[in-house]
């Protein structure tokens, strides 16, 4: 049987960096949530479930980047487009805690780490990318689809360097850090390749069938002057 | 809720449901990026464990939830490879969905202005 361990184990990192990564871990994600209720709307609730299902799915999909080396999608640029980011990070931490806590996947000492390079650092730079880029970019499905692409590239690199710094700070052995960080760099960019194929695939689809559930496509356009005066 | 809406949540839990049942057997069985990267410089024998060399992984230690029924994408008891993942997979779709949707209703906006 495959056991397949796709996320930091426990004891690659020791013990007070991961504690302290569980504390920031925990810190933004209570900012997420304040930030998520504002866009939180009796549609936007059940939608965000159904992102953070597809997700957990396409997790599962592991595909060959090299000989002997496979990587699957993290999910935040996806989640981004489609539900925001503030409920995009919930939504991939949900995702980090329910493999976990039942798939023993991602150690339980290392949940911290984890939620903080795919969760955190993965979202923030997706939604940096899709806020930049769809100001240039067409508002429509092929739009959104280039932008997904880009983001999850730089996305999944960024989640990957997230790692480094924690393994820095903290790593339990000494091997050298330029040589992890290529390492881990030259995989991503072609994990973040192929999640860049199915975040695009993705977005596009749900755009073209129901644009009216993208978040990108509703509140990036223009801000959204009605809720700030109403709260 | 809608009807169209409930169909198009419907029927993108239906594809997760597909991609985590289904096309989660087809899936690669190498280690992914971080895994790679932590094994290497180190060898293993047939069930995984290290034999020698350094590499990031060495000081690894097993998951607290190992004995968890779904531990590592599989259904205990069901010795089938290709029916333990797809259940596995589907039965976390579910569970993701239902925690999911569940704690982002508790935590929606209510629609202000009721009165």
């Amino acid at each position: 049987m495959d056991a397949q361990a796709m996320h930091i184990a426990n004891g690659i990192v020791n013990g007070p960096v991961s504690a302290i990564f569980v504390v920031v871990a925990v810190a933004v994600l209570a900012v997420c949530v304040v930030k998520a209720r504002a866009d939180l709307d009796d549609r936007l609730a059940p939608m965000a479930g159904l992102v953070a299902a597809f997700i957990f799915a396409v997790q599962m999909l592991n595909f060959q980047v090299l000989p002997g080396v496979s990587g699957h999608l993290l999910g935040g640029t996806l989640a981004v487009i489609l539900v925001g980011p503030w409920v995009g990070a919930l939504c991939v931490s949900t995702v980090l805690i329910v493999q976990c806590l039942l798939f023993a996947d991602g150690g339980l000492t290392a949940i911290g780490l984890n939620i903080t390079n795919m969760a955190l650092l993965g979202t923030a730079a997706g939604y940096l990318l899709v806020a930049g880029l769809l100001r240039v970019l067409p508002k429509n499905p092929g739009g959104l689809g280039v932008t997904a692409f880009i983001a999850s590239v730089v996305s999944v690199v960024v989640a990957s360097q997230g790692f480094v710094l924690e393994y820095a700070l903290g790593g339990t052995t000494q091997l050298s850090l330029p040589w992890i960080s290529g390492t881990m760099a030259g995989t991503h960019v072609l994990i973040g390749i192929g999640e860049g194929l199915i975040a695009a695939t993705t977005v596009a689809t749900v755009a073209r069938v129901r644009p009216d559930l993208v978040y990108a496509l509703r509140r990036f356009r223009k801000p959204v002057v009605l809720e700030e005066a109403a709260a | 809720m809608t009807r169209k809406f409930g169909w198009f949540l419907a029927g993108g839990l239906l594809v997760a449901l597909l991609l985590a049942g289904v096309v989660s057997n087809f899936a690669s069985s190498s280690p992914d990026g971080l895994d790679a990267t932590a094994r290497e410089g180190c060898t293993f024998d047939a069930n995984g464990e290290i034999t020698g060399g350094t590499c990031i992984a060495q000081r690894e230690q097993a998951h607290q939830m190992a004995d968890s029924p779904l531990a590592d994408y599989g259904i205990r008891g069901i010795h089938n490879s290709a029916l333990s993942t797809g259940l596995a997979g589907v039965a976390g779709v579910l569970i993701t969905f239902g925690i999911g949707a569940g704690g982002f209703w508790l935590v929606r906006r209510r629609e202000q202005k009721a009165a």
